[in-house]
């Protein structure tokens, strides 16, 4: 019994809010750059590659009007783009979604981006192992002229002449 | 007449090519020199016969011989003459012929360098760079053949192209042309494609001596990669100002605000780009220091295949763009032949592998060798996100049915940090020593750079308005730039100090005695310089949009637009134009009248909105024309974007050439060969930052 009441108390109050809150949004008219901020996470759905924002095709200017009316009748931002991904279809959004299979493309530059760095250190250790195997640090050190191979020997005193 | 002339050489263009690679590779691989002397011969005349095809082409395109299908699709009696002749790359047929001549041409030019330790690699360079010329040449020949005409079949609802007469056909000579696609005619296309083809075509030859190093075996030695150093570098500033020449057509036509959309095409561009960039870092690690011979391998395999990407995504339109306008058969053709060159690359790469052993180790985990590996990571990273965020839409469609968009967002979102990081290293690889560098001092060095870099995007955080992103993008942006400027005034002091030269004078000589290391710090401003326009572009842009009536203002950041009037008028090469008047005022200071523009291109019933900018070096206030009412123009729609630092995304291009010029032709070639050659140890303690002094 009690919570009918609470019922009654509400539902009036939840009512004046939403009249409040409609005429609020209908008593001013949305301005082109509220448009525009919602039209430029859209993209055209007739024109390749085109945001919506930008798009001077009738077509456009038309849908950028429906987004006017839409924010003229209360409509939010989510509201307007879930309704032209259901009018449209997923490639009317300029950023991807995170989910079902477009996530991929979210997804994969991460892995390739962690594998690449997992080589990186991979590469770093390997250089570094083969440098404990060689010798000592500096070539310079006292390492016995045999583990310095002929080849790279050569390399160095022609360089070495080259600089004189 | 002349077009005969002009298809039959493109023929023998074609037959010559095909000859030189074959028999440049039979010399080479049986070791006789007839055969690579013939080769050689019948490679040189490629350009001149092709020379031939191509001004055959351009004399048809400025007389109007609508005979040719080409001219009548993108010449016009209203283009003036040079437009006309520049309409040569404004269509398929063109473009490709045009591909092809300039190839022919960068070999020719390669074959007559001064040949003399690389020999060797003269055989199956010619075979490699022929192999591709013909490719080229044999699309123009077969496929998109720019000597083709209209003939009216009987019957048939369309005009056929065709080299000669279909049975019962009549030829179909058009009185007047379509004229080339508006969006066009301004002198960002009209230098856009042949730098970009420059840059595309240029990265043949260091890719031709690669292949040519690895089937000699040769691949172990520096050879090629010195051999090719310019060739390289000359490639890769083409390709440079191919992409900011694009850009600034973007800004100036396509009425968005802004100049890179992360559009498939721009970014078929990019992607080579990028791995050329982490290519000619890469080398220096093999010049000095003996390593990462097979990841340059890798790295020109890439960049080459992705060049040849690049044309195919523009030449085809494999995925619909508003750059795309050339749109054929060709698909099939260009993917097998990028699939073997990939491939057969790869493969010959694989064969080779243990040639390519480092020569070097690494000495020290904090060192100029890992932080140009890190930047090769940083950059592979950026060009995979791009090409993913590129080709995805097509696996999406494919794979589920559902198309998408991957726009602006994603590859801020993906390729931003990256690009971030990479200027961090842009900063600090210069304070790095080669070997190993120890962490304190490089923290002493870097300390002071840190200190003044914050306080320079403190105070331009102050100025505009602060946003934590924002100030960080800035901060970084500073950050490289003093490193750089600081590399810079540590030698002009230290020749002052030692040699008691005036400030001037120490500065030009320190060019002198090492063109390559500074001319490369004069490109890294350059491509401060653009990064600084991207955080503008990102960060600091702004935006408002709003219908007017006479009298009535709009206003943004400082500045007021008053609306004048609205007048239409016929213009120049058969359009309509809609031009509205309005002052700018910045607060109450009238500074510029400005006229935005809608033409309407009547033959090709295409819009083309023409906006009007007040440049200054810190913003361009950038107006629009949007909308009008058709009667009594009482109320007209204006957009207007404020884009701060844009201009310094032309200056960073005008940097990159002259950096680039700088280091490429270095004044004798004594002074390249000691930049080249390991120092030895003590001398590097000494100065830990570097190879000149």
């Amino acid at each position: 019994m009690r919570r009918r009441i609470w019922l009654w108390v509400l539902l009036p109050l939840g009512l004046a809010l939403v009249l409040v809150v409609a005429a609020e949004a209908q008593g001013e008219a949305p301005t082109d750059d509220q448009v525009n901020a919602i039209a430029k996470k859209l993209y055209c759905p007739v024109c390749p590659n085109t945001p919506l924002d930008v798009c001077a095709t009738k077509a456009c200017q038309d849908w950028r009007a429906q987004i006017r009316d839409q924010l003229a009748a209360g409509w939010s931002e989510p509201q307007i783009i879930d309704y032209f991904v259901a009018q449209y279809g997923e490639r009317v959004l300029a950023e991807p979604e995170r989910s079902g299979f477009t996530s991929l493309v979210w997804i994969l530059p991460m892995i390739a981006a962690g594998v690449g760095l997992v080589g990186f250190v991979e590469v770093v250790r390997q250089w570094k192992r083969r440098r404990a195997a060689a010798g000592p640090p500096s070539m310079f050190a006292a390492s016995p002229a045999a583990a310095v191979d002929p080849e790279t020997l050569a390399r160095i005193e022609g360089e070495l002449e080259k600089m004189a | 007449m002349l077009n005969e002339v002009g298809w039959l050489a493109l023929l023998i263009g074609f037959g010559l090519s095909l000859y030189a690679s074959g028999a440049a590779a039979w010399g080479g691989w049986k070791g006789q020199s007839r055969w690579v002397a013939s080769a050689r011969n019948a490679a040189c005349l490629v350009f001149p016969v092709l020379t031939v095809s191509v001004l055959a082409l351009v004399a048809a395109l400025l007389r109007l011989d609508f005979r040719l299908a080409y001219v009548a699709d993108v010449s016009s009696q209203a283009m003036s003459p040079f437009l006309r002749a520049t309409a040569l790359w404004g269509g398929q047929q063109g473009s490709i012929l045009f591909w092809g001549w300039l190839m022919a041409g960068f070999v020719g030019a390669v074959l007559v360098r001064p040949w003399r330790s690389d020999r060797e690699l003269f055989p199956w360079v010619i075979a490699i760079a022929m192999l591709t010329t013909a490719f080229f040449v044999s699309l123009a020949v077969f496929i998109t053949n720019p000597f083709e005409r209209y003939w009216l079949v009987p019957g048939a609802q369309e005009l056929t192209r065709a080299l000669s007469a279909p049975p019962g056909a009549m030829p179909y000579v058009p009185a007047e042309g379509d004229g080339l696609n508006p969006l066009l005619r301004h002198f960002g296309m009209i230098g856009h494609p042949p730098t970009t083809y420059l840059g595309f075509t240029g990265f043949v030859i260091p890719y031709a001596f690669a292949m040519a190093a690895l089937i000699t075996g040769k691949g172990r030695e520096d050879g090629w990669i010195r051999a090719t150093r310019r060739w390289t570098l000359v490639a890769w500033m083409f390709l440079s100002v191919g992409l900011i020449l694009g850009g600034r057509w973007a800004y100036d036509v396509l009425g968005w605000g802004g100049f890179w959309g992360w559009d498939p095409v721009e970014n078929a561009m990019l992607m080579p780009w990028l791995t050329g960039t982490a290519f000619l870092h890469s080398v220096m690690i093999t010049e000095k220091r003996g390593m990462l011979k097979v990841w340059n391998m890798i790295l020109i395999i890439l960049t080459y295949a992705l060049s040849l990407f690049g044309t195919f995504i523009t030449r085809t339109g494999v995925i619909g763009s508003v750059h795309a306008f050339a749109k054929s058969a060709l698909g099939p053709a260009f993917f097998i032949f990028i699939g073997l060159t990939f491939l057969g690359s790869m493969s010959l790469l694989f064969r080779r592998l243990p040639d390519l052993r480092t020569e070097h180790e690494l000495e020290g985990v904090v060192s100029r060798e890992t932080a140009f590996l890190l930047q090769n990571l940083f950059f592979l990273a950026i060009t995979f996100a791009v090409f993913w965020g590129t080709v995805f839409p097509m696996i999406s469609e494919l794979v589920t049915g559902t198309k998408i968009t991957v726009g602006p967002p994603y590859f801020k979102q993906v390729a931003g940090p990256l690009f971030f990081a990479l200027l961090v290293l842009m900063g600090l690889t210069p304070l790095l020593a080669w070997r190993r560098h120890g962490l304190h001092s490089l923290a002493r060095t870097a300390a002071p750079i840190v200190a003044v870099s914050l306080v320079l995007a403190a105070g331009w955080a102050y100025v505009h308005r602060l946003h934590p992103a924002a100030w960080a993008a800035l901060w970084l942006v500073a950050f490289a730039a003093v490193a750089v400027l600081a590399e810079f005034v540590k030698g002009v002091r230290a020749r002052m100090e030692t040699r008691r030269e005036m400030a001037l004078i120490a500065l030009a000589r320190l060019f002198a005695r090492n063109r390559r290391r500074y001319g490369g710090y004069v490109v890294h401003l350059g491509v401060l310089m653009i990064a600084l326009a991207f955080v503008g572009d990102t960060y600091f842009k702004q935006e408002t949009q709003g219908s007017l009536q006479v009298g009535e203002e709009l206003a943004i950041g400082g500045y007021r637009l008053v609306f004048e009037d609205l007048r239409t008028y016929a213009g120049s090469d058969g359009r309509d134009i809609v031009e509205a008047r309005a002052s700018l005022y910045r607060g109450s200071k009238f500074v510029a009248a400005l006229a935005p523009r809608r033409d309407f291109f009547v033959v090709q019933e295409q819009p083309v909105t023409v906006p009007a900018v007040y440049s200054t070096p810190g913003e361009d206030v950038y107006v629009m024309l949007v909308g009008w009412e058709e009667i009594g123009y009482g109320s007209t729609t204006f957009k207007i974007y404020l884009n701060p630092f844009i201009n310094w995304a032309w200056l960073g291009g005008v940097a990159i050439v002259l950096g680039v010029l700088l280091s490429a032709f270095p004044g004798s070639r004594a002074y390249a060969e000691v930049s080249y050659e390991l120092r030895p140890r003590r001398l590097d303690s000494a100065e830990p930052a570097g190879e000149s002094a």
